[in-house]
């Protein structure tokens, strides 16, 4: 088998910490607090996210790589990590002033920063939460 | 279909080198890797079978093999070896992530004959990973 009958991806993971508070103002305050229950409290709580994000390409020969890290970490930081990491995904992060921040739309968004990454095909991301859930977004 | 998945840890060698750049294109292409005395990492390798479990043993295939190949193929080959020097297979490619997985795989998949060879996930670290599955493998997991 030639090495272009195999698909390789990079997978690189990152971390932030960020505030959020699951409450939807369209529900009443009793509904709010069935759906989301400890998560609805309004003076909110945080976790230490991780990000991992998978990216495909050819390898190039001179660098063996499929994106230069250097290149990707400062994409990510840019578009991620700096716009999130130690803020409240509420108050601070626009996409989410009439979106509940739930892990689910935080990583259709995280995904929606990266799509445009110039040297490589984003191919998904998936955001740990905690250590015991996480999910994943491979675009529509 | 089952997806079985092994996993094993290996330590090695290695640095960022190419000889057709100039020494300040590595430096600035590869950074710390470029170092000539190398460094190392531990590995984390995990390979995915996928298969139909046998109806008398109800294994996709048997995880002592899977141990053998995988002690035959990968461990004697890498662990605690310097991935430049001692692999022959990687010989004239940058030892990456993405081509010691795809180096893994090759030599893997001739060996996997009950199931068939999935995925190979190989770990540097653990913020950094290449997957290989064979191309239109389709679904994940």
């Amino acid at each position: 088998m030639t090495a272009e009958q195999l698909h390789v991806e990079l997978g690189r993971r990152y971390h932030f910490s960020a505030s959020h508070r699951l409450h939807n103002p369209q529900l009443s305050g009793e509904e709010n607090c069935r759906i989301y229950g400890k998560c609805n409290n309004p003076h909110g709580h945080g976790h230490n996210y991780a990000v991992e994000v998978r990216l495909s390409g050819k390898i190039d020969p001179a660098t063996g790589m499929i994106s230069n890290l250097a290149d990707l970490d400062s994409f990510v930081n840019e578009k991620v990590i700096e716009p999130f990491d130690h803020r409240s995904l509420n108050e601070e992060v626009p996409a989410f002033r009439n979106a509940v921040p739930t892990t689910e739309i935080l990583c259709i968004e995280i995904f929606r920063r990266l799509k445009s990454f110039p040297y490589a095909k984003l191919e998904a991301v998936r955001v740990q939460e905690t250590t015991n859930n996480s999910f994943e977004f491979a675009g529509e | 279909m089952v997806y079985l998945t092994r996993k094993i840890e290996f330590s090695a060698s290695h640095f960022y080198h190419n000889p057709a750049l100039s020494p300040e294109e590595n430096r600035r292409v590869f950074g710390k890797c470029n170092n000539p005395h190398g460094h190392g990492h531990n590995y984390a390798l995990e390979v995915t079978i996928a298969g139909e479990p046998d109806p008398v043993t109800g294994m996709v295939l048997d995880l002592k093999d899977l141990k053998e190949i995988l002690e035959r193929e990968v461990m004697q080959r890498m662990d605690h070896r310097h991935l430049n020097i001692e692999v022959p297979e990687l010989k004239g490619q940058i030892p990456t992530c993405e081509n010691i997985a795809r180096v893994i795989w090759h030599l893997l998949e001739p060996k996997i004959t009950q199931g068939k060879l999935y995925k190979v996930r190989l770990y540097e670290n653990s913020d950094l990973f290449a997957d290989c599955y064979r191309n239109g493998a389709g679904a994940r997991t």
